[in-house]
């Protein structure tokens, strides 16, 4: 396997990796070292790429472990900059669209949930994974998925309610 | 889409168990028409999922350069070896030349030493014979003034 046979395996779930590390990590700078992480360790082992049922997924769960270890190793060291004190700068996303105030919020109320939680909405509601993939990927019974994902979706929705009804920004 | 059809979704989604269909169906709903103002977070939630989807990395670069790293490096050797052979073999070569040419001077003032010392034979020869002639000249002179 060469380097453009590889680029085409790994360059359609790319963005989805770093959406995902992006999501649980926080922070850019972190996702794109995980992204880049994976894409090495993916290169490491180009030659067993094509052994792999569903190398997405494969790549995905990888993806998921890291940034759980991540996580893990920063709240060992104390080192929550992950959820407190983080300030997110000027992404691309928020450039690309046009900034919406409730639509950043819906984004700082995903942070708050717990990792699973937005592991899982990060799957299904933004890649539109279906179960059965997500039960691969997150390496959970469907029953714990579908908890999860409930979960997560009914506090966005009650957060985001309750911050309309308060008026508060 | 009805309401009564969008809340009834709605419920099956907070309890996730609609089908990807199910929310596709409830994604252009709350992308594309005039919301309900008690359904306004649904707009806010899902619209937010959408730009979130657009969200790239810009690890390709990085990655590609670092394989193109080990290229160019591949290249910068074989280069640096090519340039280390060129310059070597003309260092050599100067130095054999030189070499050639202080050996040729040593044969030549050699073969230069043999030259003068076989003149100065010679030399000594024609000393002898300039004594042949110079007595032969006296014994001419002296015949000739009798």
């Amino acid at each position: 396997m060469n380097e453009s046979d590889f680029l085409k395996v790994v360059l359609p779930f790319k963005d989805k990796v770093f959406r995902l590390a992006k999501r649980l990590l926080v922070s850019i700078d972190e996702a794109e070292d995980a992204t880049q992480e994976l894409l090495l360790k993916l290169w490491k082992n180009k030659d067993k790429l094509a052994t792999y049922r569903n190398t997405e997924a494969y790549a995905m769960t990888m993806t998921k472990n890291y940034c759980f270890d991540r996580l893990k190793s920063k709240q060992a060291n104390n080192l929550n900059l992950i959820h407190n004190n983080y300030k997110e700068n000027e992404t691309s996303l928020e450039k690309k669209i046009e900034y919406v105030d409730s639509v950043h919020k819906v984004h700082q109320l995903i942070k708050n949930l717990p990792d699973k939680q937005r592991l899982i909405i990060q799957l299904r509601d933004v890649e539109e994974y279906d179960f059965e993939e997500i039960c691969n990927i997150a390496q959970m019974n469907p029953t714990a998925v579908r908890v999860s994902l409930s979960r997560a979706r009914k506090t966005i929705r009650e957060q985001l309610k309750k911050q309309h009804n308060h008026g508060l920004n | 889409m009805d309401l009564i059809e969008v809340e009834k979704l709605l419920v099956k989604y907070e309890n996730a168990e609609t089908t990807l269909r199910e929310e596709a169906i409830l994604r252009t709903y709350f992308l594309s028409k005039k919301v309900p103002a008690h359904l306004k977070e649904y707009e806010h939630i899902f619209s937010y999922f959408k730009a979130s989807k657009n969200d790239t990395s810009t690890v390709k670069k990085g990655f590609m350069t670092i394989t193109k790293n080990y290229s160019w490096m591949s290249i910068a050797a074989s280069v640096l070896l090519l340039l280390g052979i060129y310059v070597g073999n003309i260092k050599f070569r100067e130095y054999q030349e030189k070499n050639e040419a202080l050996n040729t001077l040593a044969a030549v003032t050699k073969g230069l030493k043999l030259v003068s010392t076989n003149l100065n034979k010679g030399n000594q020869s024609f000393k002898k014979l300039f004594v042949y002639e110079d007595t032969l000249n006296k014994v001419l002179n002296i015949n000739r003034n009798e």
